[in-house]
């Protein structure tokens, strides 16, 4: 029996009419219609609540239990999907359609050996004997650039990084050599330089085995570079449909305009204000290290040396970013900088005092003008605490303000962050964005001197991240502090950073103004990140203009 | 693997150290001058004070235990003071009649229940689901004691199917002896099989969620094929950790039931040698049922990495 | 949603339990001690609701009585357990370092000693009465307190709000009551309702061992084993107990699935 039906010679290869998708009365998905041609790659793009996962779920009948398609048709290769029965669509599920999940760490069994998982599939739906198998999954491995592909095939999942995981699970389901590869937010969870690889690593695949992709996404840049046509989802509906050139180049539709505007674009560029002041914050000669995990009976694995003398100035009012991609030891200088980590060599300085874990006034008085933005909005308030409780709470360190200045002080914070009625509600009935203001409503309460973002854009969507960037830089303008914004995304940086720092394991490999940078990058790596930012094609910085290349239609 | 191992091992003997301290410290608690009452109410000062000599007890207490612990590494658990046998031996052959019942009551509750469970969560808020809750969860309220008498009252005296009282050892009648042994087994059976079932439900419904079970269908594997090789091996480990709960609770708890059925295992004899003011012979039970005890939880904490390899040192 | 339906019967098993232990310390039908030989081993009738025991008392008064009885011993452990649990529990799991090695150390050792057998050996120290009783099991079921607050604990600590506390210029003190303590509650809640099924079983197996509260005063479990001569001619005698122990323990068991079933979504969502 053939894994795929015969069909005609039809244009398109999935056809979806008039798809509804519902949860009890709950509408996830409303009368959405696309097609998609042989070895052509269609964009989904969508934030959260945009019912584009649900309607990839549903093509391979793999919806969560309580969740059901009401109306709509899906045809693949000219057979109906909807009225398949549940053994047609297992034999489908593979070899004809194959899919990749967002988060590397739980997509791929812990208990098993990669060898033993990418044979299920192998195995299952072709009639190929062991040794084949071995021989062609080595030979995959070996594409996907694995070093070693035999030891590969005997480890298990855990010993990989996310971003091999995700390699290794694209090779996994390209070895069944689908038709077509839905791929639902495939590397949300990699940094910027790892999403890069895994995506022209699926690119390059799908082209050779002319797979079809259903690329869905809330990231535009993604889409631009490596989608021909899109489709714009919110809540359940498809907006607006078309090429992607054209999409980008005259939006038809509000939201799709929404949606590019909230792409991270530069803003005018701020004098320089290095030398002119004495530094606020000085880092001098900063090591941190952690150490091994226990290995052997009593040793230990070598420590890893997160950050390795690490020199840095910071000025009142400035916004000096610091980027790098996973392991480059960035959040590790800014909480040891916090004393929030110990540092195991160097010295920090606040106007010009050293700041000790010994010396706990020094700490005190350090603590009381710097603060921290954490970066994951669901964690970094405690949900018994409503909104106005949190925002006080470090008013009741500041000797001198009576119950009524903390009241109203805690009042014109949180209109500052425009949450102004929301005083009264707890964390777990706002939205992330929303948290996320509450926390930067918390950091600049007491008016501090200086604050450390880590990362505190990378959880939320599109158009939110670009709410809160502005706020934040409003805020920042308004109330002149100074900033360390740690991040992975190039995009946001360009749009708050002053001067920038590019870290890689562990050291500063280059440092300058954020035109300079963005501009004329000096070191490999700083180009490398550059390069691996998904932009827009008409993105200002016309240097790294347009995807990599085009293909035709 | 051999470093955790090694590791693992090298941690039970504190434990071990601090057990002993322990059961020591209990038994100087007791109130009341052991020596005294095992001379009884003629003897006079000068025959305890002889006696306390001759036993060592004079000596500080530090010495004292440093005596005791030696005594026990030779394998002598002292004397029952009843009838002046050495108390590891009988420790021995009460164990053996106790721990066969609790094995092969577990393994059976476990054969029942990681099945049961598994099916549940797959079918996670169905009538079938619903059904194996309630019934798991009715098993686990009922007292094993009252279950047993029920049991006894019905198959044993009733129906007359399996005898009341007695014992015969399995080692001089194989197939005669199984027959003393049924009805205890199933009590625990009955029981054990609701709260392992709620487990292995629970931790199979948390495995479920996870992506790769996702991934799997969307692999096209049969459901059973799922549930057996991708839920089962990952689900299995909490279960594990709690067999092994399981297992210790039930070294204390069989007391009971071998009161109901009337069989000399080791929970009838702690409890008779308390009545009996027997001290050694409670000392060498705690001392014993501990040992057993850790011994339990080492053997789990080096199996769990057979079904979860993360906790492999990496 | 299941857990209305858990929630609901559970309580009202467990209220109506409660209940009566509450009535029962003001009266009861007839006095749980008064013997009557004559009027030994009567099957149930209307006089007498659950009959009477061979020493002609009135089983149901009996069983009132031991409601009371184990209500007061299960509330009061629970509560020793818990709290010295949690104090334990939340030293050493804040403060680390030593402080946390040699409690879990001690904390270890108890646990080593299964429950009941842990709970033999405290009751022969401090012998059979019902405060005994409640010490001897309150140190026996600690530890597992103790561990589980320690764990809630660690994993809290974590959490970037207890450090958002730390960063703000909080001490360790105010950290810890203000932001761990209250999000304690819940897993406390939940160990502690489960805590009050275990007090019963092992009250009840240790009446029944006769290493309980001593006779005349009725237990469960007492009563359960004095049933056992009586057992073939007096059914009733040996049903009535057990069947009161196993309803009560359903309603504990539904009740804590209901709590856990409320708490617990709640809590993933942070």
């Amino acid at each position: 029996m053939t894994a795929t039906p015969a069909g005609g010679a039809a244009a398109s290869f999935l056809q979806v009419q008039g798809l509804s998708v519902a949860a009890g009365t709950t509408r996830l998905v409303q009368d959405l219609s696309f097609e998609i041609a042989r070895g052509e790659c269609l964009g989904v793009i969508g934030e959260s609540g945009s019912g584009k996962t649900m309607a990839a779920r549903a093509i391979l009948g793999l919806l969560p239990p309580g969740i059901q398609v009401d109306t709509g048709r899906i045809q693949l290769d000219g057979e109906d999907l909807l009225t398949a029965s549940p053994q047609r669509l297992r034999a489908l599920r593979g070899p004809c359609v194959g899919m990749v999940f967002q988060e590397p760490l739980v997509s791929l069994n812990p208990a098993h050996r990669i060898g033993t998982q990418i044979a299920e599939g192998l195995r299952l739906h072709t009639g190929l004997t062991s040794q084949e198998i071995k021989d062609r999954s080595l030979a995959m491995l070996e594409r996907i650039g694995i070093a070693d592909p035999s030891r590969c095939l005997k480890a298990y999942p855990h010993e990989f990084s996310g971003g091999m995981r995700q390699r290794i699970m694209l090779a996994s389901v390209m070895l069944l050599n689908p038709r077509m590869l839905i791929a639902d937010e495939p590397t949300t969870a990699l940094d910027t330089l790892t999403q890069r690889e895994v995506l022209d690593l699926m690119q390059e695949l799908a082209r050779e085995h002319g797979t079809s992709i259903l690329l869905i996404t809330h990231n535009l840049g993604l889409i631009s570079r490596y989608a021909q046509r899109a489709i714009v989802m919110r809540q359940g509906r498809a907006v607006e449909t078309g090429e992607v050139a054209r999409l980008l180049r005259e939006p038809a539709h509000e939201y799709t305009r929404t949606l590019i505007e909230a792409m991270p674009r530069r803003t005018a560029s701020v004098a320089s204000k290095a030398g002119a002041t004495p530094a606020l914050i000085e880092v001098r000669d900063l090591h941190v290290r952690y150490p091994g995990a226990r290995a052997g009976l009593f040793g230990r694995r070598p420590a890893q040396h997160a950050v390795q003398g690490v020199n840095l100035r910071i000025h009142d009012g400035e916004t000096v970013a610091v980027v790098g991609g996973s392991g480059s030891g960035k959040t590790s200088l800014g909480r040891a900088l916090l004393q929030l980590t110990p540092a195991a060599q160097g010295e920090v300085r606040f106007r010009g005092t050293s700041v000790r874990a010994t010396d706990p006034q020094g700490l005190q008085r350090f603590r009381m003008a710097c603060q921290l933005v954490f970066q994951d909005p669901y964690s970094s308030l405690n949900p018994k605490h409503r909104v106005s409780a949190i925002v006080a709470e470090p008013l009741q360190l500041l000797p001198g303000l009576d119950a009524r200045a903390a009241r109203l002080r805690v009042e014109q914070v949180l209109e500052e962050v425009g949450l102004a009625s929301l005083g009264r509600r707890f964390p777990h009935e706002l939205s992330g964005g929303q948290r996320q203001r509450v926390a930067i409503a918390r950091a600049i309460v007491r008016r501090p001197a200086f604050v450390v973002a880590d990362e505190p854009v990378s959880a939320l969507d599109m158009t939110i991240q670009a709410q809160v960037l502005a706020l934040f830089r409003a805020l920042q303008q308004h109330h002149g502090f100074a900033c360390l914004f740690i991040s992975h995304d190039l995009a946001a940086v360009e749009q708050v950073a002053d001067r920038v720092i590019v870290m890689q394991h562990g050291r500063i490999v280059e440092e300058g103004s954020r035109d300079q940078i963005f501009d004329a990058p000096g070191h490999p790596y700083t180009a490398q990140l550059l390069q691996a930012t998904p932009r827009l094609s008409h993105s200002t910085s016309p240097a790294l203009a347009g995807p990599v290349d085009k293909p035709t239609p | 693997m051999l470093g955790y191992i090694l590791r693992r091992l090298l941690l039970t003997l504190p434990t071990l150290l601090l057990v002993a301290v322990a059961v020591f410290v209990l038994m100087r608690l007791i109130p009341g001058d052991p020596v005294q009452l095992m001379l009884g109410d003629m003897a006079d000062a000068a025959q305890v004070a002889d006696q306390r000599a001759r036993m060592g007890l004079d000596a500080p207490l530090p010495v004292q235990f440093g005596h005791w612990v030696h005594a026990l590494t030779q394998g002598d658990f002292g004397r029952s003071i009843s009838d002046q046998q050495p108390v590891l031996p009988l420790i021995l052959e009460r164990f053996s009649v106790s721990a066969i019942i609790v094995l092969v009551a577990v393994a059976l509750a476990v054969a029942l229940a990681v099945p049961a469970g598994l099916m549940a969560a797959w079918q996670q808020n169905r009538p079938a689901d619903l059904l194996i809750v309630l019934g798991a969860t009715l098993l686990l309220s009922v007292p094993s004691f009252w279950l047993g008498l029920l049991l006894l009252l019905f198959f044993g005296m009733h129906l007359g199917w399996f005898p009341v009282i007695g014992y015969v050892p399995l080692s001089q009648d194989l197939i005669g002896g199984a027959w003393y042994l049924v009805l205890p087994v199933i009590t625990l059976v009955m029981i054990e099989t609701g709260v392992l079932t709620r487990m292995a439900r629970a931790s199979a419904i948390e495995v479920q969620r996870l992506e790769y079970v996702t991934h799997a269908r969307a692999k096209g594997v049969p459901d059973w094929q799922i549930v057996a090789r991708h839920v089962l091996p990952n689900a299995f480990a909490p279960t594990l950790t709690l067999i092994g709960l399981v297992l210790g609770n039930l070294l204390g708890g069989i007391a009971v039931l071998e009161t109901v059925f009337t069989l000399p295992g080791l929970g009838r004899l702690l409890v008779d040698a308390i009545f009996a003011r027997d001290y050694p012979v409670v000392q060498g039970v705690l001392l014993f049922t501990a040992l057993i005890y850790v011994l339990v939880n080492l053997v789990v904490d080096l199996l769990y990495p057979l079904f979860d390899p993360r906790v492999r040192a990496p | 949603m299941r857990w209305h339906a858990n929630g609901v019967v559970g309580a009202a098993l467990v209220g109506m339990v409660l209940g009566v232990a509450l009535v029962a310390l003001w009266w009861t039908p007839y006095d749980p001690l008064a013997l009557n030989l004559r009027a030994k081993l009567q099957a149930p009738s209307v006089a007498h609701w659950l009959g009477t025991d061979e020493f002609g008392r009135d089983v149901a008064s009996r069983l009132m009585a031991g409601a009371s009885s184990s209500a007061i011993v299960a509330v009061a452990t629970v509560a020793l357990a818990t709290a010295l649990g949690v104090v334990v529990g939340v030293l050493s799991g804040f403060l680390r370092g030593w402080t946390d090695r040699v409690l879990m150390a001690l904390n270890d050792t108890l646990l080593a000693f299964p429950g009941i057998l842990l709970a033999l050996a405290l009751m022969v120290i401090v012998g059979a009465n019902r405060w005994g009783i409640v010490l001897a099991l309150g140190l026996a079921y600690a530890p597992s307190m103790a561990r589980v607050v320690r764990g809630v604990v660690l994993s809290l600590r974590e959490t970037e709000y207890v450090e958002a506390s730390r960063m703000i210029g909080n001490s360790a003190t105010v950290t810890m009551l203000r932001h761990v303590l209250p999000n304690c509650v819940a897993p406390v809640a939940v160990l502690a309702t489960s805590m009050f099924g275990w007090v019963l079983l092992s009250e009840s197996a240790l009446s029944f061992l006769g290493l309980g509260i001593p006779p005349p005063a009725p237990t469960w479990g007492n009563m359960l084993a004095g049933s056992r001569p009586h057992m073939q001619t007096a059914v009733w005698l040996g049903l009535a107990p057990g069947l009161c122990i196993a309803l009560t323990l359903l309603g504990i068991n539904l009740l804590g699935d209901a709590l856990r079933d409320r708490l617990d979504p709640r809590m993933e969502r942070t």
